[in-house]
């Protein structure tokens, strides 16, 4: 087991957002969170990668708890990257310097040294011509596919991505995609936020309903979108399916 | 007894009754800000000993001594002299002054006078250098060799500034400060070993303000170069200054100037003379 | 496709103009102004006597020189005042943003700072700490009024300076730094390499207000005894009984100030422009 969650508490202002979330997550997984706007998939995400803290529960990464409160942070989260949906690039670096800060700053190393791999994951998400630009010079795809480049560039065992395609104009969506399958096939473990449900069902391994901050319901990709067990997973596919 | 009293209520009739109280041809009628009225202006606040207690209504201190009896002598009953405050920019800006005349220890100068117009001098003051025990502790003695090498301030808004320079000629710049009280703050926090005042002032602040504060030594009030002298301030082309000149010059050969500088300012003697 | 000859577009000829014809306007209506006031003022009664004590030629000779070398005394405490206010104003607006609840002390601390010194008159501060602190018994050099003035600007100005930083950095939106900590940075880290540079380039125009307020109140520092331009003024006004001198003091005042609030107008309104 690479990743388990266990029993996942957390209360925003004075609203309860996630109510015991328990979810296990193999090596090489790509497990798809969908549910309505406001059922706490971003929360959960930012939870995993300690963005927040949790109330209560734990998070077993290779068997630590990292949720344990007074931990330090700073180690995991190099080791789970997260990708939001507005891409969060600094606007006042080129896409080469947003991508080199963290490497250079946590490991000391030189850029030279940093280069080959740095220089590698532009070439392989087609963003090679782009170093030097800034974000604004960029589309949203380009910079959204930077910003994944980023959370790569500190060789993350987990990546989480919070709706990453829904900023994006519709013709720039599958680019994006792409580089999430290229991941997959690479073998990354990954936990998305999505509302491409055409796409959770073809490339994810297991799907999980998120429902008022629980997981209502689980299971590989055909079972959930196929056969719905629970009414509530079924209203909430009826209405994004028939949108789209 | 009857022909007095009568007298007596006649000079109060008379001085209720302003626009009539004085005689035609007395040199200062029609040419007062307000007729029958004396408007006298001093600082804001007035020091010790030129004003005693801030009241020069009171008469007490010499200038407010000197101004009544100038008052006097123009002939203006010490009831009909009116108290105004005035700094020095408000009684250097061109236009209308609310004052007759300004008493604050102006020093008389050519470049003043070229904006303003002084009365014949009232008092002459030596200069007096002011400082703490400490810094005669120190070494310092009252020739200029010595003083040249103290660090020295001054009120900026004085005529100590040029005095200073010429008579001195500190080796470091002085320091310059807004009032009195500022420069004797700077004495105080060590900031400047010495600081040039009038004499009396001197006196009164080493006797009160400063912790500790002695009188070095003292320029001569007779010296040839730059007297120090003390002129009523008016309106350049004041008409009043024939009759305020003529006042003082009664008052300085009766002396009455001088017994008045008498009982104010006594006790000027006994500082040592500056080599 | 009908482009005039002289190569421009309808557009262009157009803008042309219009700005040519508003060039005339207000060329003019000014030129008409300046000359109301010229022939005009000196008509009024008092005007002889404004003229010989405000701009008197005699006196502006005799005080020029001086006045510009005292002003150098304002332009060195400037000079070095300006980057200590910098430093200290940053370092307040940290300790204001802090977060571990530990270092809360710290934050309050600020806090106080900013509220104390910016509700308090700067020329108080100068004459409190000009005089107080010499007071106590430190002895030369260390109880100069340039050491002691410097800090009451300083301490001033850097809580007004650290307000503008604080709301810079909290203009800088809070995924910002979520992203950076994401990535595994150091909070101090994030700060330093992410939200700072924004933040600092945010405020900019806000500073420079506050370098033209600093280039002023330098002045200050004369209540406590060093002779810079206005102080000297001062005493060429009181030997001389006439205000021309503070004329020219401000005219060479003017003479940097313009320089600097034009640059921080032209750049505040760049930021607008960008932001829109
Ligand atoms: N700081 C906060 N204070 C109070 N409530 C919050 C706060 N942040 C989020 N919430 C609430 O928590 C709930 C979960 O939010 P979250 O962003 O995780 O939902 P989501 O499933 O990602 O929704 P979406 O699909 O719109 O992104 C929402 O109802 C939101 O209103
Ligand atoms: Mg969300």
């Amino acid at each position: 087991m690479k990743l388990r969650l266990d029993q996942i508490k957390k209360t925003l202002g004075n609203r309860l957002v996630l109510d015991g979330i328990s979810l296990d997550v193999s090596q090489g997984e790509m497990i798809c969170l969908i549910g309505a706007s406001g059922s706490g998939k971003s929360t959960l995400l930012r939870c995993i990668n300690l963005l927040e803290p949790l109330d209560d529960g734990a998070i077993w990464l290779d068997g630590h708890d990292i949720a344990t409160p007074g931990l330090d942070p700073q180690p995991v989260r190099q080791k789970i990257g997260i990708v939001f949906q507005s891409y969060n690039l600094f606007p006042h670096m080129t896409a080469l310097e947003n991508v080199l800060l963290a490497p250079r700053r946590i490991t000391k190393k030189s850029r030279a040294d940093l280069m080959p791999h740095v220089g590698e994951l532009f070439e392989r998400f087609g963003l090679s011509q782009h170093m030097d630009q800034y974000p604004d010079q960029l589309s949203g795809g380009q910079q959204q596919r930077v910003a994944i480049v980023r959370a790569l560039a500190m060789k993350p065992e987990i990546m989480l991505f919070d709706e990453i395609t829904s900023a994006l104009d519709p013709e720039l969506v599958g680019e994006v995609l792409e580089v999430l399958k290229a991941l997959k096939r690479e073998g990354m473990t990954m936990i998305l936020a999505t509302h491409e449900m055409t796409f959770a069902r073809d490339v994810g391994n297991r799907v999980c309903f998120l429902d008022r901050g629980r997981i209502l319901e689980q299971g590989p990709p055909e079972q959930v979108f196929n056969t719905p067990k629970e009414p509530r997973t079924r209203d909430f596919l009826a209405r994004v399916l028939n949108r789209g | 007894m009857r022909s007095t009293q009568f007298l007596t209520a006649l000079g109060l009739t008379i001085c209720t009754f302003p626009g009539i109280a004085l005689a035609d041809g007395h040199c200062a009628a029609g040419k007062t800000l307000e007729d029958g009225k004396l408007t006298i202006a001093t600082g804001n606040p007035a020091y010790f000993p030129w004003v005693m207690d801030d009241a020069p209504e009171s008469g007490q201190g010499f200038e407010s001594a000197v101004a009544y009896a100038i008052a006097a002598e123009m002939g203006f009953e010490a009831d009909n002299v009116v108290w105004v405050r005035s700094g020095f920019d408000e009684s250097i800006q061109p236009g209308a002054k609310n004052f007759d005349f300004n008493m604050q220890q102006f020093s008389i100068t050519e470049d003043r006078e070229k904006v303003v117009d002084f009365s014949m001098p009232y008092y002459s003051s030596a200069m007096a250098v002011l400082t703490t025990q400490g810094v005669v502790d120190a070494g310092a003695e009252a020739n200029l060799a010595s003083l040249k090498s103290l660090k020295w301030g001054a009120d900026a808004n004085t005529t100590a500034v040029p005095l200073l320079m010429n008579l001195v000629a500190p080796d470091s710049d002085p320091l310059l400060y807004n009032d009195n009280t500022d420069v004797t703050a700077a004495i105080q926090a060590g900031q400047i070993d010495a600081a040039l005042f009038d004499l009396p002032t001197a006196l009164y602040l080493s006797a009160v303000v400063v912790e500790n504060g002695t009188l070095l030594g003292q320029f001569p009030a007779d010296r040839s170069e730059n007297p120090d002298q003390f002129g009523a301030l008016m309106e350049e082309g004041s008409p009043l200054k024939a009759c305020v000149d003529e006042a003082i010059t009664v008052l300085s050969e009766s002396g009455a100037l001088q017994q008045i500088e008498a009982s104010w300012l006594s006790e000027t003697t006994g500082v040592p003379v500056i080599k | 496709m009908t482009t005039p000859s002289s190569g421009l577009t309808r557009r262009q000829e157009y803008e042309r103009r219009q700005r040519r014809r508003s060039l005339v306007i207000a060329g003019s209506s000014t030129a008409l102004i300046i000359l109301a006031i010229v022939l005009l003022v000196p008509l009024a009664p008092g005007w002889e006597r404004v003229q010989n004590s405000f701009f008197n030629a005699e006196v502006f000779a005799k005080s020029f020189p001086k006045l510009l070398s005292a002003f150098l005394v304002d332009v060195a405490i400037f000079a070095w005042s300006a980057p200590l206010i910098a430093i200290l104003g940053l370092a307040i607006a940290l300790a204001r943003d802090v977060r571990n609840p530990v270092l809360y002390p710290l934050r309050l601390f600020g806090m106080v700072y900013t509220d104390v010194f910016r509700g308090v008159p700067v020329v108080l501060v100068v004459y409190l700490i000009g005089f107080g602190i010499p007071g106590l018994g430190l002895p030369r050099p260390w109880n100069s009024p340039y050491i002691w003035g410097t800090v009451a600007l300083v301490l001033t100005y850097s809580a007004y300076v650290a307000e503008i930083f604080r709301s810079g950095i909290e203009s800088v939106h809070a995924s910002q730094r979520s992203a950076a900590l994401s990535l595994g940075l150091s909070s101090s880290d994030s700060m330093r390499f992410v939200v700072l540079p924004q933040a600092i380039r945010r405020v900019i125009p806000a500073q420079m207000n506050m370098l033209i307020a600093l280039q002023k109140d330098v002045a200050l520092l004369s209540f406590i005894g060093p002779v810079e331009i206005f102080r000297q003024a001062g005493v060429f006004k009181s030997l001389l009984a006439n205000f021309t001198p503070y004329v020219v003091a401000a005219l060479i005042f003017l003479v940097i100030t313009v320089p600097t609030t034009r640059l921080a107008d032209h750049l505040i309104s760049k930021q607008n422009r960008a932001r829109s």
